[in-house]
């Protein structure tokens, strides 16, 4: 619930004129800034349940996935239906011309189907699929930060943090590092003794 | 011959509440036709009151007064944005790249005294102050300014034509380009400090383009002197090319033989070309270059080649492939 906090102070800066002079730029920014937050925090969630022990950090990562989704479909709305005005000779322009609208679009594409299967009936339909499919957010997030990394005019270090980020939650599930990292936590648990 | 895009001044006396504006711009905009170029020291006098005596170039207070000119249109009949933004939403990484941070950044930027060298192949080579060029007898236009970040304002400036200044150094036959140079000092441009831009920032136009009509060297906005922000005390308009290519705060113009190399040709060179003329069929690999974001309105609007001055300018292109000359 606390993921709606942004969008609302959003429409309340809209509404009580707090925006820049151009608004329009500014909903798309802040709106994408927070489908990139909420998606990262997801990915997050594993990670943080299985080192330090914080069971609760699984039960929210649904909700933050689906939150971040939300936020990239407002995000791409407004691109196409409140910046462009559905005018699809533009659109197709800045598709056709700019890689990073491409890969957005291809991050958003990949997260539908996820967002789609995301309720507990398709999980319990699916079963070990649901899983598998799920693992598909390892290449949409990364390709949402490459959309951010190549929209960057001059100063790199926002989208490169999140790169750095997304690449340690994707590295820590490598086996390799896993049983590493589990190893570590049960010699601690021998020196204890 | 195309009309002149030059529009009187209007005195604060003849300001039209909003309401009425849009009624009368019609005829208005038929007035200014006529009324041609005017370019008079009687305007820059009855701007005067609204200066202090003491010549302050920069007023440095982030939103200054409103200033007297109002309700104007561009020869498309675009209205002028507002002062506020054209105050408060820059781009000067000079000071910060943070385009709503540059007011507050360049808030107490002294820009007085100020001198500007012209030299390189010129028979007479000159270093002009500030308060001589502003002495040159001010017109007022109100061109479009399209940023290459596909936003764009309609803004009144006051200044003179770069032809007038270059005509007094008297280029030699061999000068074929102008060179444009920004003041390089880190104290005063904080962001000069950032090592990843190849300082200070530099641009260039062909002589022709220079010696254009529309080119100009402004020395006020909106009927007042120059704000820091908006590039104090005297920068480049050329409004058919995008906004990087109008450098601010000059210092140094070189006539030179070779086009120069713009701060922008050599951070990104497959982006930023020489000529940078504002063309909807040449796309960027971030901005949409065919439409463009008017600052105040909430609808695109398409952008039009030579950003609505091919009329004036085509004819320097001719035969040239503005897609490899971009
Ligand atoms: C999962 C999907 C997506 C995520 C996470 C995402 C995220 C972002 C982020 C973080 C920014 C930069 C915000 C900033 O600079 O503060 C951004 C900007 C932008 N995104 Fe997305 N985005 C997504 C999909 C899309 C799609 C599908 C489109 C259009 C088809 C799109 C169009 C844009 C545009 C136009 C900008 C602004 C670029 C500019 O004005 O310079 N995005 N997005």
């Amino acid at each position: 619930m606390a993921a709606l906090l942004p969008i609302t102070h959003l429409l309340w800066d809209t509404w009580r004129g707090n925006l820049t002079v151009n608004p329009l730029q500014d909903w798309t920014f802040r709106t994408g800034d927070w489908a990139l937050r909420l998606l990262v925090a997801s990915l997050a969630c594993t990670p943080i349940a299985t080192i330090f022990g914080f069971k609760q950090a699984s039960s929210v990562r649904r909700a933050l996935g689906l939150y971040g989704f939300g936020y990239a479909v407002v995000h791409f709305f407004i691109f196409i239906g409140v910046d462009y005005r559905f005018a699809f000779d533009l659109i197709w322009d800045d598709l056709a011309t700019k890689r990073y609208i491409l890969v957005g679009l291809v991050a958003l594409l990949i997260f539908m189907p996820l967002a789609i299967t995301s309720t507990r009936a398709w999980m319990k339909r699916l079963g070990r699929q649901w899983k598998q499919l799920h693992k598909l957010t390892y290449i949409a997030v990364p390709l949402a930060v490459v959309h951010y990394i190549w929209l960057v005019k001059a100063d790199l270090r926002d989208p490169l943090l999140y790169a750095t980020i997304v690449a340690v939650l994707l590295l820590l599930r490598l086996p390799w590092v896993r049983t590493q990292i589990s190893k570590l936590k049960y010699r601690r648990v021998f020196q204890k003794l | 011959m195309a009309p002149k895009k030059t529009i009187m001044k209007i005195y604060s006396s003849e300001i039209t509440p909003e309401q009425t504006y849009y009624a009368q711009s019609q005829s208005r905009r038929q007035f200014f036709k006529t009324a041609g170029l005017v370019a008079s020291g009687a305007l820059l006098s009855a701007c005067a009151p609204s200066t202090p005596s003491t010549v302050d170039p920069a007023p440095t207070a982030i939103k200054p007064e409103k200033p007297v000119t109002a309700g104007q249109t561009d020869e498309l009949g675009d209205a002028i944005t507002q002062y506020d933004a054209i105050s408060n939403y820059n781009n000067f990484y000079e000071f910060t790249t943070d385009k709503q941070g540059v007011a507050q950044m360049s808030a107490g930027f002294v820009s007085s005294p100020w001198k500007v060298q012209v030299g390189g192949l010129v028979n007479n080579p000159k270093t002009f102050d500030i308060d001589d060029l502003r002495k040159i007898a001010p017109i007022e236009r109100i061109y479009r300014m399209r940023c290459v970040e596909a936003w764009s304002m309609v803004i009144p400036w006051s200044g003179f034509t770069l032809s007038n200044l270059l005509k007094q150094v008297d280029p030699k036959s061999e000068a074929k380009y102008v060179r444009f140079e920004t003041l390089l000092d880190s104290n005063r441009f904080p962001g000069q400090r950032d090592r990843s831009f190849p300082w200070p920032y530099t641009e260039g136009l062909r002589l022709d383009e220079a010696m254009h009509d529309l080119t100009l060297l402004a020395t006020g906005i909106y009927g007042k002197p120059l704000l820091p922000q908006n590039g104090a005390p005297i920068r480049l308009v050329v409004p058919w090319k995008y906004g990087f290519k109008s450098i601010k705060s000059i210092v140094k113009i070189d006539l030179v033989a070779e086009q120069p190399t713009s701060l922008w040709m050599k951070s990104g060179p497959s982006e930023y070309g020489f000529y940078s003329n504002v063309n909807p069929e040449v796309s960027h690999p971030r901005w949409s270059q065919s439409s463009e974001r008017r600052i105040g309105e909430m609808a695109r609007r398409r952008t039009l080649l030579f950003n609505g001055y091919a009329d004036q300018v085509a004819s320097l292109y001719a035969g040239m492939d503005l897609r490899k000359n971009y």
